[in-house]
């Protein structure tokens, strides 16, 4: 059943994919003032929300792992919280790429940059925090916690063009921006496409976790006879 | 009131252990004194520099000694088995909590109030100017850093490669507050004050602070006992 899920899912996000890769390089024309990097916008974004969208799902199978004790929740958090590493880390590079080229600099320390980077460490240091920990639970339990912790980090990213007078653009989708129809279309596509994306990603990295559990599982029970 | 008694039980016997043999506060104090010397060789700034990076030089110093004095906080109740002796004696999580936080906030600043003078006379920085705005700053931020760096060894003490671990989970959770008092601490001396600009600097140490300390709070039990 999963499986299929996985196919299906799948296979309209390429779908999706090749429609709106069609649309950006063949059918909108370049923008005004930018050229034709402003294309980068249709993938920086939709990353940077599946990023966002991921960290709070992780943040709330965590909960749900500590009220519950219940591994499933633990597994979730792992696959989602490295799909949105991934995410992030997209919306990282294809920002760097941008600022090179609008800007003439790889990187500035601006609130928003900084926050995401730091966002991008605190999750990266989940995953090495789950590395040092040996016992299931105990991982579970202690890994759970700090991805609680690593969640207040989000807000921050998602509110410091608001807070501080950054040197990264307003938002031009949502929040106040105006942006051609045409424009917007592809963009929330491109959206939709990108999280199905990253549901696709976690069902297998989830099935992976289940795989690997269950390795631990008979590997103890061989020790045990 | 239980809740306080138990929370000033807790410090008092932290700080008496730490007073008896003053090991973290003396690695610290040295190991700031050091950082602070060592800066001296990595920049040799001018006065109007000096002001300038003042923030970001005084709290690395900070961030750096009081870890020395937060990392040890719950492994030392390792040996002698003392740390199943707290969990099991009849008080709550987040009293443990709130007494090891308040006793490690009371060693780190006292640190730190030492090496502000130091810091004072090696780069020639008028920090008397604005003291009270200062010391607040001083005060929220190093709250900041007590609460994470004690509920982060909380967190990290029955683990692998703990030494290693827990700076690198302790520092990027720190940023946020680092940040703020760094900038703060700089517009401080350079002679600016706490309103205008510098507000939302202000506001985000104070809720850094709230939100971190309400999770704790909540979750030391969590972290100790399962």
């Amino acid at each position: 059943m999963r499986e299929k899920l996985i196919y299906g899912l799948g296979a309209i996000a390429a779908v999706l994919l090749a429609r709106n890769l069609y649309s950006i390089f063949m059918q909108l024309p370049d923008e005004a003032s930018q050229g034709m990097i402003y294309r980068i916008i249709f993938f920086h974004v939709p990353a940077a929300i599946t990023a966002m969208l991921c960290a709070s799902v992780t943040c709330i199978t965590s909960i749900v792992y500590l009220v519950t004790k219940n591994l499933k929740y633990d597994a979730i958090s792992v696959a989602v919280t490295e799909v949105g590493l991934a995410f992030l880390a997209a919306n990282l590079v294809t920002g760097s790429i941008w600022g090179r080229i609008i800007w003439g600099i790889w990187w500035t320390w601006d609130a928003r940059l900084t926050s995401a980077l730091v966002c991008w460490l605190l999750y990266a240091g989940y995953l090495m925090l789950r590395r040092a920990i040996e016992e299931p639970t105990a991982r579970a339990r202690i890994s759970a916690v700090f991805n609680i912790f690593a969640f207040v980090d989000v807000p921050i990213v998602i509110f410091s063009i608001k807070w501080w007078r950054t040197q990264h653009p307003q938002p031009v989708f949502w929040g106040g921006g105006t942006i051609d129809p045409a424009m917007r279309l592809t963009a929330l596509l491109n959206l939709a496409a990108l999280m199905l994306l990253a549901v696709v990603l976690s069902l297998i990295r989830l099935r992976q976790e289940e795989v690997q559990r269950e390795i631990d599982s008979l590997r103890r029970y061989a020790h045990a006879v | 009131m239980e809740f306080f008694r138990q929370t000033w039980v807790i410090a008092a016997k932290d700080l008496r252990a730490e007073l008896r043999t003053k090991e973290a506060v003396n690695a610290s104090l040295a190991f700031a004194l050091v950082i602070l010397v060592l800066f001296s060789f990595a920049f040799d700034p001018l006065e109007e520099q000096t002001r300038e990076m003042s923030g970001g030089l005084l709290w690395i110093v900070f961030a750096f000694a009081g870890t020395l004095v937060l990392n040890r906080s719950f492994a030392r109740e390792v040996p002698n088995d003392c740390l199943d002796a707290l969990i099991a004696a009849p008080i709550s999580g987040a009293a443990l909590f709130m007494g090891k936080a308040l006793a490690n906030f009371v060693l780190v600043i006292s640190v730190e109030l030492v090496s502000l003078p130091v810091f004072g006379i090696f780069y020639n920085v008028h920090w008397t100017t604005q003291i009270w705005s200062l010391l607040l700053v001083l005060a929220l931020g190093t709250w900041g850093l007590t609460v994470i760096g004690t509920i982060f060894s909380a967190l990290t003490v029955n683990i692998r490669l703990r030494e290693l671990m827990a700076p690198l989970l302790v520092y990027p959770m720190l940023i946020p507050v680092l940040m703020s008092a760094m900038q703060l601490t700089m517009q401080l001396i350079a002679g600016k004050s706490l309103g205008g600009e510098n507000q939302v600097w202000l506001r985000l140490m104070v809720a850094f602070d709230v939100i971190f300390t309400a999770l704790s709070l909540v979750l030391l039990e969590t972290v100790l006992v399962g």
